[in-house]
Protein backbone atom coordinates (compact mmCIF):
# COMPACT_ATOMS: atom_id res chain seq x y z
CA UNK A 1 0.00 0.00 0.00
CA UNK A 2 3.37 2.41 -0.50
CA UNK A 3 1.95 5.74 -1.32
CA UNK A 4 3.01 7.71 -4.60
CA UNK A 5 2.26 10.78 -3.22
CA UNK A 6 5.26 10.53 -1.08
CA UNK A 7 8.53 9.60 -1.65
CA UNK A 8 9.91 8.76 1.48
CA UNK A 9 6.50 7.20 2.17
CA UNK A 10 7.73 3.30 2.40
CA UNK A 11 4.84 1.73 3.48
CA UNK A 12 5.81 -1.74 5.53
CA UNK A 13 9.06 -1.55 4.51
CA UNK A 14 9.67 1.37 6.38
CA UNK A 15 8.88 0.06 9.81
CA UNK A 16 10.59 -3.21 8.88
CA UNK A 17 13.74 -1.75 7.66
CA UNK A 18 14.74 1.94 7.66
CA UNK A 19 18.52 2.57 7.68
CA UNK A 20 21.24 2.73 10.59
CA UNK A 21 19.62 1.70 13.57
CA UNK A 22 20.31 2.05 17.56
CA UNK A 23 18.66 -0.60 19.77
CA UNK A 24 15.52 1.20 20.65
CA UNK A 25 14.62 1.38 16.92
CA UNK A 26 14.41 -2.65 16.57
CA UNK A 27 12.65 -2.90 20.53
CA UNK A 28 10.15 -0.54 18.51
CA UNK A 29 9.61 -3.40 15.60
CA UNK A 30 9.33 -5.76 18.18
CA UNK A 31 6.67 -3.13 20.16
CA UNK A 32 4.87 -3.55 17.15
CA UNK A 33 5.37 -7.65 16.79
CA UNK A 34 4.39 -8.40 19.89
CA UNK A 35 1.12 -6.23 20.14
CA UNK A 36 -0.46 -7.76 16.99
CA UNK A 37 0.53 -10.93 18.81
CA UNK A 38 -1.19 -10.68 21.73
CA UNK A 39 -4.14 -9.01 20.40
CA UNK A 40 -4.88 -12.09 18.00
CA UNK A 41 -4.12 -14.31 21.21
CA UNK A 42 -6.44 -12.11 22.89
CA UNK A 43 -9.29 -12.66 20.27
CA UNK A 44 -9.28 -16.43 20.71
CA UNK A 45 -8.72 -16.32 24.38
CA UNK A 46 -12.18 -14.74 24.94
CA UNK A 47 -13.26 -17.74 23.29
CA UNK A 48 -11.40 -20.30 25.03
CA UNK A 49 -11.91 -19.01 28.67
CA UNK A 50 -15.78 -18.73 28.14
CA UNK A 51 -15.64 -21.96 27.55
CA UNK A 52 -15.63 -22.12 31.52
CA UNK A 53 -19.41 -21.24 31.96
CA UNK A 54 -20.54 -24.62 30.05
CA UNK A 55 -19.33 -26.77 33.34
CA UNK A 56 -16.44 -28.52 34.42
CA UNK A 57 -16.51 -30.84 31.96
CA UNK A 58 -16.39 -28.59 29.09
CA UNK A 59 -13.63 -27.29 30.68
CA UNK A 60 -11.62 -29.95 31.51
CA UNK A 61 -11.76 -31.29 28.12
CA UNK A 62 -10.78 -28.19 26.72
CA UNK A 63 -7.53 -28.00 29.10
CA UNK A 64 -6.95 -31.57 28.08
CA UNK A 65 -6.02 -29.71 24.75
CA UNK A 66 -4.19 -27.84 26.38
CA UNK A 67 -1.73 -29.84 28.25
CA UNK A 68 -0.68 -30.73 24.73
CA UNK A 69 3.42 -29.37 24.62
CA UNK A 70 3.25 -27.54 21.54
CA UNK A 71 0.45 -25.57 23.28
CA UNK A 72 2.32 -25.27 26.67
CA UNK A 73 4.86 -24.47 24.56
CA UNK A 74 2.63 -21.29 22.11
CA UNK A 75 1.16 -20.44 26.13
CA UNK A 76 4.57 -19.52 27.25
CA UNK A 77 5.12 -17.64 24.45
CA UNK A 78 2.35 -15.11 25.11
CA UNK A 79 3.73 -14.48 28.30
CA UNK A 80 7.37 -13.88 27.12
CA UNK A 81 5.10 -11.27 24.76
CA UNK A 82 3.14 -10.19 27.20
CA UNK A 83 6.01 -9.30 29.37
CA UNK A 84 8.49 -7.87 26.79
CA UNK A 85 5.34 -5.74 25.79
CA UNK A 86 4.20 -4.02 29.01
CA UNK A 87 7.81 -3.34 30.20
CA UNK A 88 8.91 -1.65 26.94
CA UNK A 89 5.67 0.15 26.57
CA UNK A 90 6.05 1.68 30.05
CA UNK A 91 9.83 2.50 28.90
CA UNK A 92 8.01 3.99 25.79
CA UNK A 93 5.09 5.98 27.88
CA UNK A 94 7.34 7.72 30.20
CA UNK A 95 9.27 8.79 27.38
CA UNK A 96 6.38 9.68 25.54
CA UNK A 97 5.48 11.84 28.22
CA UNK A 98 8.83 13.63 29.19
CA UNK A 99 9.55 12.49 32.28
CA UNK A 100 12.47 9.92 31.27
CA UNK A 101 14.14 12.49 28.98
CA UNK A 102 15.82 14.70 31.22
CA UNK A 103 16.57 18.47 30.95
CA UNK A 104 16.04 20.18 27.79
CA UNK A 105 19.83 20.73 26.22
CA UNK A 106 21.47 21.68 23.33
CA UNK A 107 21.68 18.77 20.95
CA UNK A 108 25.23 18.47 20.99
CA UNK A 109 26.84 15.22 20.87
CA UNK A 110 26.68 12.90 21.84
CA UNK A 111 23.80 13.30 22.84
CA UNK A 112 23.58 13.32 26.88
CA UNK A 113 19.70 12.34 27.47
CA UNK A 114 19.96 9.45 25.05
CA UNK A 115 22.83 8.02 26.91
CA UNK A 116 22.51 8.89 30.63
CA UNK A 117 18.61 9.06 30.66
CA UNK A 118 17.13 6.60 28.69
CA UNK A 119 20.01 4.36 27.58
CA UNK A 120 19.75 3.21 31.16
CA UNK A 121 16.08 3.07 31.36
CA UNK A 122 16.61 1.22 28.36
CA UNK A 123 18.67 -1.45 29.96
CA UNK A 124 16.73 -1.65 33.39
CA UNK A 125 13.34 -2.40 30.80
CA UNK A 126 15.08 -4.86 29.46
CA UNK A 127 16.73 -6.77 32.79
CA UNK A 128 13.18 -7.03 34.21
CA UNK A 129 11.80 -8.16 31.10
CA UNK A 130 14.90 -11.01 31.37
CA UNK A 131 13.89 -11.76 34.96
CA UNK A 132 9.80 -12.13 34.78
CA UNK A 133 10.70 -14.72 31.47
CA UNK A 134 12.93 -16.42 33.37
CA UNK A 135 10.34 -16.91 36.23
CA UNK A 136 7.68 -17.59 34.03
CA UNK A 137 9.99 -20.61 32.29
CA UNK A 138 10.72 -21.98 35.26
CA UNK A 139 7.41 -22.53 36.10
CA UNK A 140 6.18 -23.55 32.77
CA UNK A 141 9.42 -26.26 33.02
CA UNK A 142 9.47 -27.12 36.45
CA UNK A 143 6.22 -26.09 37.96
CA UNK A 144 3.71 -28.76 38.64
CA UNK A 145 1.14 -26.10 36.59
CA UNK B 1 -7.77 17.69 18.87
CA UNK B 2 -9.73 14.45 18.48
CA UNK B 3 -7.17 11.82 17.19
CA UNK B 4 -4.85 13.28 20.62
CA UNK B 5 -8.05 12.12 23.02
CA UNK B 6 -7.67 8.69 21.03
CA UNK B 7 -4.16 8.25 21.83
CA UNK B 8 -4.65 9.73 25.69
CA UNK B 9 -7.35 6.90 25.75
CA UNK B 10 -4.65 4.64 24.44
CA UNK B 11 -2.45 5.21 27.04
CA UNK B 12 -4.54 5.26 29.95
CA UNK B 13 -5.73 1.94 28.67
CA UNK B 14 -1.92 0.40 28.58
CA UNK B 15 -1.85 1.23 32.23
CA UNK B 16 -5.11 -0.57 33.39
CA UNK B 17 -3.93 -3.42 31.27
CA UNK B 18 -0.38 -2.95 33.00
CA UNK B 19 -2.06 -3.58 36.15
CA UNK B 20 -4.84 -5.61 35.80
CA UNK B 21 -3.52 -8.00 33.15
CA UNK B 22 -0.32 -7.88 35.56
CA UNK B 23 -1.61 -9.28 37.91
CA UNK B 24 -3.79 -12.17 35.52
CA UNK B 25 0.29 -13.12 35.00
CA UNK B 26 1.16 -13.63 38.48
CA UNK B 27 -1.99 -15.98 38.78
CA UNK B 28 -1.55 -17.47 35.51
CA UNK B 29 2.28 -18.30 35.22
CA UNK B 30 3.70 -17.19 38.88
CA UNK B 31 1.32 -19.27 40.92
CA UNK B 32 4.59 -19.74 43.31
CA UNK B 33 3.09 -16.69 44.80
CA UNK B 34 -0.32 -18.02 45.25
CA UNK B 35 -2.90 -15.21 44.41
CA UNK B 36 -6.41 -16.57 43.42
CA UNK B 37 -5.08 -20.24 43.44
CA UNK B 38 -6.69 -21.75 46.35
CA UNK B 39 -6.33 -25.35 45.49
CA UNK B 40 -3.16 -27.17 44.90
CA UNK B 41 -2.87 -28.63 40.92
CA UNK B 42 -2.63 -26.44 38.15
CA UNK B 43 -3.95 -22.96 37.96
CA UNK B 44 -6.78 -23.93 35.12
CA UNK B 45 -7.79 -26.58 37.47
CA UNK B 46 -11.49 -26.68 37.95
CA UNK B 47 -11.72 -25.32 41.47
CA UNK B 48 -9.36 -22.98 40.89
CA UNK B 49 -10.86 -21.88 37.98
CA UNK B 50 -14.27 -21.89 39.49
CA UNK B 51 -13.28 -20.14 42.41
CA UNK B 52 -11.57 -17.37 40.58
CA UNK B 53 -15.47 -16.55 38.52
CA UNK B 54 -17.29 -16.31 41.69
CA UNK B 55 -14.74 -13.83 42.70
CA UNK B 56 -16.31 -10.42 42.30
CA UNK B 57 -13.78 -8.72 42.32
CA UNK B 58 -12.19 -10.74 39.61
CA UNK B 59 -15.25 -10.76 37.28
CA UNK B 60 -14.92 -7.00 37.57
CA UNK B 61 -11.68 -6.59 36.92
CA UNK B 62 -12.32 -8.98 34.32
CA UNK B 63 -14.64 -6.92 32.11
CA UNK B 64 -12.54 -3.63 32.92
CA UNK B 65 -9.99 -5.26 31.12
CA UNK B 66 -11.69 -6.59 27.60
CA UNK B 67 -12.59 -3.30 27.42
CA UNK B 68 -9.07 -1.66 27.76
CA UNK B 69 -7.40 -4.61 26.05
CA UNK B 70 -9.84 -4.32 23.01
CA UNK B 71 -9.73 -0.68 22.35
CA UNK B 72 -5.46 -0.54 22.99
CA UNK B 73 -5.24 -3.38 20.43
CA UNK B 74 -7.71 -2.20 18.05
CA UNK B 75 -6.17 1.41 18.23
CA UNK B 76 -2.43 -0.30 17.52
CA UNK B 77 -3.92 -2.27 14.74
CA UNK B 78 -5.54 1.39 13.45
CA UNK B 79 -2.71 3.13 13.72
CA UNK B 80 -0.33 0.98 12.04
CA UNK B 81 -2.91 0.49 8.84
CA UNK B 82 -3.18 4.23 8.82
CA UNK B 83 0.53 4.48 8.69
CA UNK B 84 0.40 2.55 5.38
CA UNK B 85 -1.06 5.77 4.03
CA UNK B 86 -4.86 4.51 2.90
CA UNK B 87 -7.73 6.53 1.44
CA UNK B 88 -9.75 8.49 3.57
CA UNK B 89 -12.79 6.11 2.60
CA UNK B 90 -11.25 3.27 3.63
CA UNK B 91 -10.19 4.92 7.26
CA UNK B 92 -13.49 6.00 8.51
CA UNK B 93 -14.99 2.64 6.99
CA UNK B 94 -11.89 0.37 8.93
CA UNK B 95 -12.43 2.37 12.12
CA UNK B 96 -16.09 1.41 12.08
CA UNK B 97 -15.58 -2.17 11.04
CA UNK B 98 -13.51 -2.04 14.74
CA UNK B 99 -15.95 -0.74 16.57
CA UNK B 100 -18.26 -3.04 15.73
CA UNK B 101 -15.77 -6.06 15.95
CA UNK B 102 -14.87 -4.64 19.40
CA UNK B 103 -18.08 -4.17 20.94
CA UNK B 104 -19.05 -7.71 19.68
CA UNK B 105 -16.06 -9.07 21.25
CA UNK B 106 -16.26 -6.80 24.23
CA UNK B 107 -20.41 -8.10 24.78
CA UNK B 108 -19.16 -12.15 24.51
CA UNK B 109 -16.34 -11.66 26.68
CA UNK B 110 -18.61 -9.26 29.40
CA UNK B 111 -21.78 -12.00 29.12
CA UNK B 112 -19.20 -15.23 29.39
CA UNK B 113 -17.73 -13.01 32.94
CA UNK B 114 -21.34 -12.72 34.21
CA UNK B 115 -22.24 -15.88 33.20
CA UNK B 116 -19.45 -17.41 34.91
CA UNK B 117 -19.78 -15.57 37.93
CA UNK B 118 -23.84 -16.83 38.20
CA UNK B 119 -22.52 -20.53 38.02
CA UNK B 120 -21.82 -20.31 41.44
CA UNK B 121 -25.19 -21.29 42.50
CA UNK B 122 -25.40 -24.11 40.06
CA UNK B 123 -22.46 -25.69 41.22
C1 LIG C 1 0.73 -4.48 29.57
C2 LIG C 1 0.33 -3.34 29.29
C3 LIG C 1 0.61 -2.64 27.98
C4 LIG C 1 1.33 -1.49 27.85
C5 LIG C 1 2.01 -0.70 28.98
C6 LIG C 1 1.31 -1.15 26.43
C7 LIG C 1 1.91 -0.02 25.90
C8 LIG C 1 2.07 0.21 24.56
C9 LIG C 1 2.81 1.32 23.98
C10 LIG C 1 3.50 2.43 24.78
C11 LIG C 1 2.79 1.19 22.63
C12 LIG C 1 3.50 2.07 21.60
C13 LIG C 1 2.61 3.10 21.06
C14 LIG C 1 3.31 4.38 20.80
O1 LIG C 1 4.53 4.44 20.80
O2 LIG C 1 2.58 5.38 20.64
C15 LIG C 1 1.99 0.02 22.33
C16 LIG C 1 1.71 -0.43 21.06
C17 LIG C 1 0.84 -1.44 20.78
N1 LIG C 1 0.16 -2.24 21.68
FE1 LIG C 1 0.36 -2.17 23.68
N2 LIG C 1 0.60 -2.10 25.74
C18 LIG C 1 0.14 -3.04 26.65
C19 LIG C 1 -0.60 -4.18 26.34
C20 LIG C 1 -1.08 -4.53 25.08
C21 LIG C 1 -1.93 -5.67 24.77
C22 LIG C 1 -2.45 -6.69 25.78
C23 LIG C 1 -2.15 -5.64 23.41
C24 LIG C 1 -2.96 -6.59 22.56
C25 LIG C 1 -4.22 -6.68 22.59
C26 LIG C 1 -1.44 -4.50 22.86
C27 LIG C 1 -1.42 -4.12 21.51
C28 LIG C 1 -0.62 -3.13 20.96
C29 LIG C 1 -0.46 -2.88 19.53
C30 LIG C 1 -1.15 -3.65 18.40
C31 LIG C 1 0.47 -1.83 19.42
C32 LIG C 1 1.05 -1.22 18.12
C33 LIG C 1 0.61 0.19 17.90
C34 LIG C 1 1.66 1.13 17.37
O3 LIG C 1 2.79 0.75 17.12
O4 LIG C 1 1.33 2.31 17.26
N3 LIG C 1 -0.79 -3.85 23.91
N4 LIG C 1 1.56 -0.56 23.53
C1 LIG D 1 -1.06 -17.47 28.25
C2 LIG D 1 -1.37 -16.95 29.33
C3 LIG D 1 -2.79 -16.90 29.85
C4 LIG D 1 -3.49 -17.89 30.49
C5 LIG D 1 -3.01 -19.29 30.86
C6 LIG D 1 -4.79 -17.34 30.79
C7 LIG D 1 -5.82 -18.05 31.43
C8 LIG D 1 -7.09 -17.59 31.65
C9 LIG D 1 -8.16 -18.35 32.27
C10 LIG D 1 -8.01 -19.78 32.78
C11 LIG D 1 -9.27 -17.57 32.30
C12 LIG D 1 -10.64 -17.95 32.86
C13 LIG D 1 -10.96 -17.22 34.12
C14 LIG D 1 -10.13 -17.65 35.31
O1 LIG D 1 -9.74 -18.82 35.40
O2 LIG D 1 -9.88 -16.80 36.17
C15 LIG D 1 -8.91 -16.29 31.69
C16 LIG D 1 -9.75 -15.22 31.51
C17 LIG D 1 -9.38 -13.99 31.00
N1 LIG D 1 -8.13 -13.62 30.55
FE1 LIG D 1 -6.50 -14.82 30.44
N2 LIG D 1 -4.86 -16.04 30.34
C18 LIG D 1 -3.66 -15.73 29.74
C19 LIG D 1 -3.32 -14.53 29.14
C20 LIG D 1 -4.11 -13.41 29.11
C21 LIG D 1 -3.70 -12.12 28.57
C22 LIG D 1 -2.33 -11.81 27.97
C23 LIG D 1 -4.79 -11.29 28.72
C24 LIG D 1 -4.94 -9.83 28.38
C25 LIG D 1 -4.04 -9.00 28.07
C26 LIG D 1 -5.87 -12.05 29.33
C27 LIG D 1 -7.12 -11.56 29.64
C28 LIG D 1 -8.18 -12.29 30.14
C29 LIG D 1 -9.54 -11.80 30.31
C30 LIG D 1 -10.04 -10.37 29.97
C31 LIG D 1 -10.29 -12.86 30.84
C32 LIG D 1 -11.79 -12.85 31.18
C33 LIG D 1 -12.55 -13.26 29.95
C34 LIG D 1 -14.04 -13.31 30.14
O3 LIG D 1 -14.52 -13.63 31.24
O4 LIG D 1 -14.72 -13.03 29.15
N3 LIG D 1 -5.42 -13.33 29.55
N4 LIG D 1 -7.57 -16.32 31.31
Amino acid sequence: MANKQFDNHLGIVGWLGGGRWGVERYLYILQRLTGLGLLLFFMMHIFASSVRICGPESWAAAMKILKNPVLKLGEFCVFVLFSFHALNGIRLILIELGLAVGKAEEPVYPYKSSLNNQRPLMVIAMVLVAIIIIAGGYNTIFGSH
Amino acid sequence: MKETAYWTWFIIAALVIFVIAGLHMVVMHLPMFGVFNPESGAVTDWGNVAFRSKNQFLAFTYIILLGAVLYHGFYGLRTIVFELGPKKSFQDGFTVILWIVGLVLFGIGTYAAIAAKALETAL
